[in-house]
């Protein structure tokens, strides 16, 4: 890429440089540090030159080229924001279904084009709200959905043709799946129209965030399910699975293991689609969920580091030729375990960076964490001032005018090719084990994420790593914020209602539908159709996780 | 064995079914570096379950957290459950996304103390050395 004879008369002006300007400036004020780090452990030089590119043998068409086009290192469109604005989108829901769908029409009045409907633990786990293990969890992280008639009211008077509508289900995506396809089926609203975002990847549950309900080569097949239904159904704004390394990092993992762990996943999940006889080209184009942290140029390099390597991946294992099935929907949260108690407003600046970091990374769906998520569930006032965090960033800050601004950066190069050295390490790692699920059986990647937890609480306990307000400029007095509650009545409100639907719903119905879907499971089929006949019948959640996990069995956490 | 001069022992447990296993999991590596013995629970424990381990590996302390919002209720059961065995000589903390006017109510039913997010090992190691009813 570099001529030869002005390659060598910028190493002669280095060295120039360096026995002058640099030695006197060393001598005189020396550096406050012996090594620099980006926030992941990368080693910094002190400046980067076309040196460093030329002996790394870096292309610009190999490791660069065009966006919309391969290796997609630039972003997955041609014309990226100038043409499709990113979206950004809330995580909300709590307490009811009347409340939650308060929330939903007070978030789209503000702007938001797409809401996240977080569900409560129980229903993410499958157990309705009267179950004794629920006790103390209903409503809380999220809204209570025993049975179609809480999606009812949760989209009452939205239109869901409209509306990107979502749901962060890693291991009940199929029965979202159902519920929304028997509400659009209620209302008239063709299954072609409804945009929906579903995380459906039960995998890193059992790595990272806990709700896990079969054993996981069962948890795949079961999200397969639905994957396979929308490929063969043509359902083309339906997103049937969201692949996520956020989890992992939120867990405490580095940005290695956050997108080596996640592209592994990608292809357990990729090599079971296509033994259902799909084609890489036809699957839906996939989307990936990912943190976004403060080291705004490493964070930055680790989005154009995993669309180069999904790119590759794809290409190279599995003979993808379609721009769909190389590249990705992009999709990033501000890492938002890095917020702190101490000093809540602060975060709102660590949430600036995160949304500069998506943009200027090519995230097409942005979110960033309220200020005071780690003190509760967020309030309205917070949440709409992450919303106007990203439109400022993105509106008024000017980074999103060109596609991938930071390409061509020495630095960014150099941070680009060494992410995705070290996090493909860690997937052929993988690989070599067997595959992901695997090394999640074996206990391989919450171990390892678990160790770069503890190694990161050491540095930050022996000040080797600076966390403002935690362990360097404390303050004494606690900043007094306006926080969320929910009203603990809730709780008996939602088993009163659930209760009741069992008394007065067609019971025979009821118990056909489930038999039906016992049949299924037994039976090995697709049970799309079954889940959305259980639905409608109003069957409940606990009733009909309780068929599946009849035929399945349950998970145990095993503890190394 | 003399008590009093073992290891302090502690449950690091994670009742209810929240699955944010990093802070407890860092505690509880964190804690054995302090030179604590150190039991962790693994996910979605009941309060039963969780006392019933407390009583098996007789424990001084018993940290609990949850991130969840449901800490009202499983921590204050963990408790009770505690005082309804009569084991007075066990500690119960808490940590995890706890509201601030909810530590009165739970220090009521009690939960010796909370930690929230960015609480140092140290200070929890600390706490349990000064707290620790031997």
């Amino acid at each position: 890429m570099y001529d030869k004879k002005k390659l060598d008369a910028i190493r002669e002006e280095k060295k120039k440089w360096e026995e002058t300007s640099l030695k006197k400036e060393l001598e005189e004020k020396g550096e406050h540090k012996k090594e620099f780090r980006t926030w992941d452990g990368l080693l910094v030089e002190r400046i980067y030159t076309p040196l460093e590119m030329e002996s790394r043998g870096w292309d610009f068409t190999e490791e660069l080229g065009f966006p919309g086009q391969y290796p997609f290192t630039r972003g997955r469109t041609p014309t990226m924001f100038r043409g499709e604005e990113p979206r950004g989108f809330t995580y909300g829901g709590f307490g009811t279904a009347e409340a939650t769908n308060k929330w939903l029409k007070y978030l789209i009045e503000q702007g938001g084009k797409e809401s996240t409907v977080a569900m409560d633990l129980p229903t993410q786990i499958g157990l309705d709200s009267d179950n004794p293990l629920s006790r103390g969890e209903v409503g809380r992280q999220g809204v209570a959905i025993d049975s179609l008639a809480d999606m009812e009211t949760i989209y009452e008077g939205i239109d869901i043709g409209e509306t990107y509508v979502g749901s962060v289900v890693p291991c009940i995506g199929p029965y979202y799946l159902a519920l929304m396809l028997a509400l659009a089926d209620k209302r008239g609203v063709p299954h072609s129209k409804l945009h929906i975002t579903m995380q459906n990847e039960p995998l890193k549950d059992y790595v990272a965030r806990g709700t896990y309900i079969f054993p996981p080569g069962r948890a795949v097949e079961f999200a397969c399910d639905a994957i396979e239904y929308v490929v063969k159904n043509r359902l083309e704004d339906v997103l049937p699975i969201s692949y996520t390394g956020y989890h992992f990092r939120e867990a405490g993992s580095t940005i290695y293991q956050e997108l080596g762990f996640c592209l592994a996943i990608v292809v357990e999940f990729i090599e079971k689609l296509i033994g259902r006889g799909i084609d890489i080209d036809d699957l839906p184009r996939a989307e990936i969920n990912l943190t976004s942290g403060v080291d705004l140029l490493q964070e930055v390099s680790k989005f154009r580091a995993i669309r180069r390597m999904w790119a590759r991946t794809m290409r190279e294992k599995f003979n993808a030729k379609s721009a769909k099935a190389m590249s990705f929907t992009h999709r990033a949260g501000s890492n938002s375990s890095l917020y702190t108690a101490q000093q809540p407003l602060n975060n709102m600046v660590r949430g600036t960076i995160a949304a500069l970091v998506q943009v200027l990374g090519g995230v097409q769906y942005c979110h960033v964490a309220p200020y005071d998520e780690a003190l509760s569930i967020p309030t309205a006032e917070s949440a709409k001032l992450s919303l106007r965090t990203h439109q400022i960033v993105m509106y008024e800050s000017g980074v999103a005018n060109t596609v991938d601004p930071l390409a061509g950066s020495y630095y960014v190069e150099a941070l680009t090719d060494e992410i995705e050295e070290k996090s493909m390490e860690l997937f052929n790692r993988i690989q070599e084990m067997g595959g992901a699920t695997k090394a999640i059986e074996e206990g391989f990647m919450r171990n390892e994420i678990a160790k770069a937890a503890h190694q990161f609480q050491m540095e930050i306990e022996k000040g080797e790593r600076i966390w403002v307000g935690v362990n360097k400029y404390q303050e004494e007095e606690p900043f007094e914020i306006d926080i969320m509650k929910v009203d603990p009545n809730e709780e008996d409100r939602q088993i009163e209602k659930v209760k009741r639907l069992r008394k007065e719903r067609d019971n025979g119905k009821v118990g056909v539908s489930l038999d039906e879907l016992r049949k299924a499971t037994q039976n090995n089929v697709n049970l799309m159709i079954p889940l959305i006949n259980a639905v409608k019948s109003y069957a409940t959640t606990g009733e009909i996780f309780d068929v599946l996990k009849g035929v399945w069995g349950e998970y145990t956490e095993q503890i190394y | 064995m003399n008590k009093a001069r073992s290891p302090i022992r502690v449950l690091v447990a994670k009742p209810g079914l929240d699955g944010h296993w990093r802070g407890a999991m860092v505690l509880a590596l964190g804690l054995r570096n302090e030179g604590f013995e150190v039991i962790y629970s693994g996910l979605r424990q009941t309060p039963e379950k969780i006392v019933q381990t407390a009583i098996q590996e007789s424990v001084d302390v018993i940290g609990l957290s949850c991130l969840s919002g449901s800490h009202n209720y499983l921590f204050s059961r963990v408790a009770e459950l505690l005082q309804e065995k009569g084991m007075d000589d066990v500690i119960v903390i808490g940590g995890g996304i706890i509201p601030k006017d909810d530590i009165p109510y739970l220090k009521s039913k009690g939960i010796s103390a909370c930690f929230g997010p960015g609480t140092l090992i140290g200070e929890v190691a600390d706490f349990i050395r000064a707290n620790v009813k031997r």
